[in-house]
């Protein structure tokens, strides 16, 4: 009897779990012909051509266009996400003391350029920073300046676009993590004597590192696979990885050396997420987005 | 706790100087739209809606507009049915591959886009979906997906699972009692889902650089070559239309999820 009814929940569990397969795999075919399968493809292609070879990879490591731009694309993903720190924590710090109001309004001004497309940033950029641009002509008028500055077509404005895309992904999660903060903590330290800025960095701070580090993966990783951005506002001499691999594809149609330089970003972003998954559940990096 | 004086002035300004880092420039894009002049100066010399006519008139921009609407309506039509499915099959099984599912799900949102974009251009051409509508909404449902997965896995995780199956119990088939009892309760969350996803489609731009073509370049395609040529006051007039749109998604998007929670 006891059997029975172990065999019928169990025939009834094997029948449930069908149907949830069922219902998610027109989701998750689309995401394995469209995801997996490229990045397989990808991979694939970079070790073969007419017989295995390891050419691709030798090449990136012995020429020098590939090693300096790995350098420049790490050097401007660190840049980036400093830069987004030190912008983002104060930011997300006043939003989670802020009233509630003021908070939300902080919050709605993070979240509105997110909303906006990434080329309409890129080309708002351009408009400000040009040599004719918004910027030069403002400092010309006030006599700040003689000659233009040249703010873009070069790194500095590669930088500046790609931070002001990145910002919010740096304050939502130093905003949520700082939430859960217990209050009665900083009120516990002032009791025991502490100032308000002693408890700032002795209780709060560290408190809030889940949320930097978050934060600091999420943007640092963006930023390495970044194109649309360096490709519009670098002008040419900041190239990026993903600019390598887009220019192996269309302009020298090599399809295994783009694949390799793929393939080693897509490696380099792993790690980062493994790494930083030992600290922080992967799944909370994430869910901020 | 209440912050030392000098140390609230000063959050306070630096907080009002990276607001307007990030505010400015959007809010600047809308006055060099309505310029008169052909190059760029601010503020403009006079009003016009010259950019405007140039951008109706044009039938290679009309062209890309036809195709971005299409490319986006289809893939909320196609995304959101296949996401809400997968979100309640994740939601609702306990079983441990589901989890698996769920993170294969979110995977366009890992993987950097110009891998993606470069690998489905080799899977593309080597099945000649290059160039074609079908490819493109193809490439848009798959980074649409995770949107709509996410938003309505967050719904379906308030809602109480156990009235599936009071109406259940009381006869309704399953599927019925999903369109009647569950459905209307997450509906917010569908919606947002989709909204999301319709955004995404209308602002993708990489994976069309490399595989759209032909008379199926989306808007963004054309915008981005035209802005590595020259800056075509035209791209203000077509980023301000862009900007207002998606600014009016979103709001409906949120006002919805605020009135279902």
């Amino acid at each position: 009897m006891k059997d029975t009814v172990r065999d019928i929940s169990l025939q009834h569990q094997r029948r449930e779990n069908g149907l949830m397969l069922a219902l998610a795999s027109p989701a998750l075919l689309v995401i394995l012909l469209l995801v997996v399968l490229p990045v397989g493809w990808l991979a694939w292609q970079s070790i073969y051509h007419d017989g295995f070879t390891l050419e691709n990879y030798r090449r990136i490591f012995s020429e020098d266009i590939y090693w300096r731009s790995f350098a420049l694309t790490f050097e401007i993903s660190l840049l980036v996400t400093l830069l987004a720190l030190l912008l983002g924590y104060p930011l997300a710090y006043a939003a989670s003391v802020a009233s509630k109001g003021w908070s939300i309004v902080i919050l709605a001004l993070v979240v509105l350029p997110f909303w906006t497309s990434v080329l309409v940033r890129a080309y708002a950029w351009l408009a400000l920073l040009q040599r004719t641009g918004v910027v030069n002509q403002f400092l010309r008028q006030v006599g700040a300046i003689d000659e233009p500055l040249a703010l873009v077509h070069n790194t500095f404005g590669t930088v500046v676009a790609t931070l002001h895309i990145l910002l919010p992904f740096m304050v939502l999660p130093l905003y949520a993590t700082m939430q859960k903060i217990p209050r009665d903590l900083l009120q516990a330290g002032a009791s025991l004597g502490a100032g308000p800025v002693h408890a700032f960095w002795r209780i709060f701070l560290p408190l809030s590192l889940p949320g930097v580090l978050a934060g600091g993966t999420l943007v640092f990783v963006l930023s390495l696979g970044f194109y649309i951005t360096p490709e519009l506002l670098g002008g040419g001499r900041t190239i990026m990885v993903s600019m390598l691999v887009s220019r192996n594809v269309e302009l020298y149609d090599q399809w295994g050396a783009a694949s390799a330089v793929g393939v080693v970003l897509l490696i380099a972003v792993a790690a980062i997420f493994v790494a930083v998954s030992r600290f922080v559940p992967l799944d909370r990096v994430l869910g901020q987005k | 706790m209440k912050m030392p004086r000098p140390y609230r002035i000063a959050l306070i300004t630096l907080c009002t100087l990276v607001l307007l880092f990030l505010i400015l420039p959007i809010l600047i894009i809308a006055p060099l739209s309505f310029s008169s002049a052909r190059f760029l100066s601010f503020p403009p010399p006079s009003l016009s809606l010259r950019w405007y006519q140039e951008y109706v008139g044009n039938p290679a921009w009309m062209q890309a507009t036809r195709v971005t609407l299409t490319v986006a309506v289809l893939t909320v039509i196609i995304a959101t049915p296949l996401g809400v499915a997968a979100a309640y099959a994740i939601s609702q099984s306990k079983w441990r591959i589901m989890r698996v599912i769920h993170m294969t799900l979110l995977l366009p949102l890992v993987v950097p886009i110009i891998i993606t974009a470069v690998g489905i251009f080799f899977v593309y051409a080597k099945v000649g979906l290059v160039a074609s509508m079908t490819g493109l909404v193809l490439a848009n449902v798959m980074l649409g997906l995770p949107y709509v997965v996410i938003s309505v896995a967050a719904g379906l995780q308030s809602f109480d699972a156990a009235q599936e199956m009071v109406a259940r119990s009381l006869g309704m088939s399953r599927l019925r009692s999903f369109f009647v009892v569950t459905l209307p309760q997450i509906k917010a969350s569908v919606i947002a889902g989709g909204i999301f996803a319709f955004i995404s489609a209308m602002d993708e731009t990489v994976v069309a650089l490399f595989i759209s073509g032909g008379q199926y370049q989306p808007l963004t395609k054309r915008m981005f070559t035209a802005l590595r040529d020259e800056i075509d006051p035209t791209i203000a007039a077509i980023s301000t239309l862009m900007t207002a749109a998606s600014f009016m998604l979103v709001l409906i998007a949120s006002t919805r999820q605020k009135k279902g929670a």
